[in-house]
């Protein structure tokens, strides 16, 4: 009875999703930038289907964060917003339930919207290595196709499912959208500097507590620079699936704590 | 009897301002009991904390002190739930979804089948008079009927216990007429409705007991016609072509006269007083009788002297 709750609140958050004008917006200006990448590529001599990949592949990761960013903090405010939460929580439906289908149906919505734009990237390949000459094909380190970008959106959504949960906490105890946007994408970018920060002292020479304190923030923030394996697949360069195991378990059990903090805090909240 | 919903000495406190908190009493040591069916109204005016209680009892909001239980069960108590209905003051809801899946969806929480889900959605949607909107999305809906699709998910499971809060705001005459009957009919149907509202005239139609709120605190409570006792206040007597030598020579008789205009005046009776003789002699005198009937305690009267 639980999981079908909690199914069926996330498959709501999904229907709401795809209703979402945001969304639509999002996703076509996605698939604008990624059709746009083979004319970039076509002006960089020799470089052009790794062009398409890169700004592809960085498009989907952006576009994947603006709508778990957007979606995402107004996932409970605005339930509490338009008062439909009263209506809710009136039904046997327990608030942990609530916070978990939310998360799982935002998190399938971003998945399925991720592996779309994948598609359409691929869509976009196959067409410019079909209509590429040889003597340039075999220039590739890579081919045009190639299976391996398929780790590099794992890696983006088992991110963005990251992202998703650190939405989900602003959205849980803030009362200002704006805020929770403001947290969220703070917490995003530190993330994305968060190699940097950890090895603060290193890098700049500042006062050893001064730079355990900044490396102790770096290793507290989301590590959403470790999922980044654009380079290394587009250049054709090994990765390891140890890597993308453990960055896949990192991101459940970290997205997990989140959703722990989550389920906590709105179970002290109240709806006056 | 059983008792469906309970509360004792139940009291919020709320802080307010942001720089220098200070609390707020929402709601006062509130001790009631309403026995399962029959209709009991919430009275007060805004902010006497009718809808402070009923968040109480539905754990949206949690005690400063004091408890409170649903059948038995303390607020928020996944069993209760399943028992209970509830429609929000201002109900919004995903104005995306059309009447039909909304009110599928919250069945669904019910662990209903899917198929059942439909089916009560499609009977609670019919019952508000929603069924030749159910699939037109709510962001069409015009006020009153959202407030309709909000009774509808509150009746999806069938329950024991309908809580409305402010059932009838937003609601045209004849919406408001349509939930009234809806009341009487899960009245009949032997539910218990508990409902907030200030609009007395509703509350004096509808309710077998009442509770009136002021500044968080229960001032009155009881069965209606305990608080609105028709004995003990006298009578008033309206009669037309009253001459002014008449009006001078009954005042003496009568605790109080109010001149209504065109020779109409209406006399007021001591409670010791028949209205008999003074129907004879204004008939004897020319007048004519418009009515006479006893001077009451109207629930206006108790909510005007408890709440001031």
């Amino acid at each position: 009875m639980t999981m079908r709750r909690v199914g069926l609140v996330a498959w709501h958050v999904f229907k709401e999703s795809v209703r979402d004008r945001v969304l639509y917006g999002i996703g076509a200006f996605a698939l604008l930038l990624v059709a746009g990448s083979v004319l970039i590529g076509q002006i960089t001599a020799g470089q052009d289907v790794k062009i398409i990949k890169d700004l592809g592949l960085a498009t989907i990761e952006i576009a994947g964060a603006l709508m778990t960013i957007f979606i995402g903090v107004g996932l409970v405010s605005r339930e509490i917003d338009r008062r439909s939460i009263y209506s809710l929580l009136a039904k046997p439906l327990p608030r942990w339930e609530f916070i978990v289908g939310k998360y799982l149906g935002l998190v399938l919505t971003i998945a399925v919207n991720l592996w779309a734009m994948a598609a359409a990237l691929y869509v976009v390949l196959a067409w410019y290595g079909w209509t590429s000459p040889e003597n340039i094909r075999l220039s590739w380190t890579a081919p045009a196709v190639d299976p391996r970008l398929l780790w590099v959106v794992t890696m983006i959504t088992a991110e963005m499912a990251l992202l998703t949960a650190v939405a989900l906490v602003f959205s849980t105890f803030s009362s200002s959208a704006l805020l929770s946007v403001v947290f969220t994408i703070g917490v995003f970018v530190s993330g994305l500097a968060s190699a940097d920060l950890r090895h603060f002292g290193d890098i700049v020479d500042v006062n050893p507590a001064v730079a355990t304190f900044v490396s102790a923030i770096g290793w507290a923030l989301p590590a959403f620079s470790e999922f980044d394996i654009k380079s290394q697949i587009v250049h054709g360069m090994p990765v390891s699936l140890g890597l993308i195991g453990s960055m896949i378990g990192y991101a459940v059990i970290y997205a997990a704590s989140l959703l722990g903090l989550s389920v906590a805090l709105f179970a002290r909240r109240e709806f006056k | 009897m059983a008792t469906a919903v309970s509360t004792d000495r139940l009291t919020k406190d709320f802080t307010t301002g942001f720089w220098r908190p200070r609390p707020h009493r929402g709601l006062d040591g509130l001790t009631f009991e309403i026995p399962a069916g029959g209709v009991f109204g919430l009275l007060g005016p805004n902010g006497a904390g009718k809808s402070t209680t009923l968040k109480l009892l539905l754990n949206l909001l949690r005690p400063t002190s004091g408890t409170a239980s649903v059948f038995g069960l303390p607020p928020g108590d996944i069993n209760a739930h399943r028992r209970l209905g509830f429609l929000p003051e201002h109900p919004t809801f995903y104005d995306y979804l059309t009447g039909q899946e909304l009110v599928t969806y919250f069945a669904g929480l019910f662990g209903y089948s899917p198929s059942d889900c439909r089916a009560r959605a499609t009977a609670a949607l019919d019952r508000v008079g929603l069924a030749g909107d159910r699939t037109r999305p709510i962001r069409q809906y015009s006020k009153g009927m959202v407030q309709r699709v909000g009774i509808a998910q509150a009746l999806v499971n069938d329950p024991e216990l309908v809580i409305f809060d402010e059932p009838m705001s937003g609601l045209d005459p004849i919406g408001r007429r349509d939930v009234r009957q809806l009341i009487l009919e899960l009245r009949d149907e032997g539910r218990t409705v508990l409902f907030s509202s200030h609009i007395l005239a509703d509350a004096e139609l509808l309710c077998s007991r009442v509770g009136i709120l002021a500044k968080g605190k229960l001032v009155a409570s009881g069965t209606l016609a305990d608080l609105t006792s028709t004995a003990g206040r006298g009578w008033e007597v309206v009669a037309a072509s009253v001459s002014d030598a008449l009006v001078e020579r009954l005042r003496p008789r009568v605790a109080k006269i109010t001149p209504i205009g065109d020779g109409r005046y209406s006399f007021d009776l001591g409670p010791t007083e028949a209205p008999e003789p003074l129907i004879a002699d204004l008939a004897a005198a020319g007048a004519s009788l418009v009515s006479a009937a006893p001077l009451r305690t109207t629930l206006e009267d108790v909510f005007m002297e408890r709440v001031r």
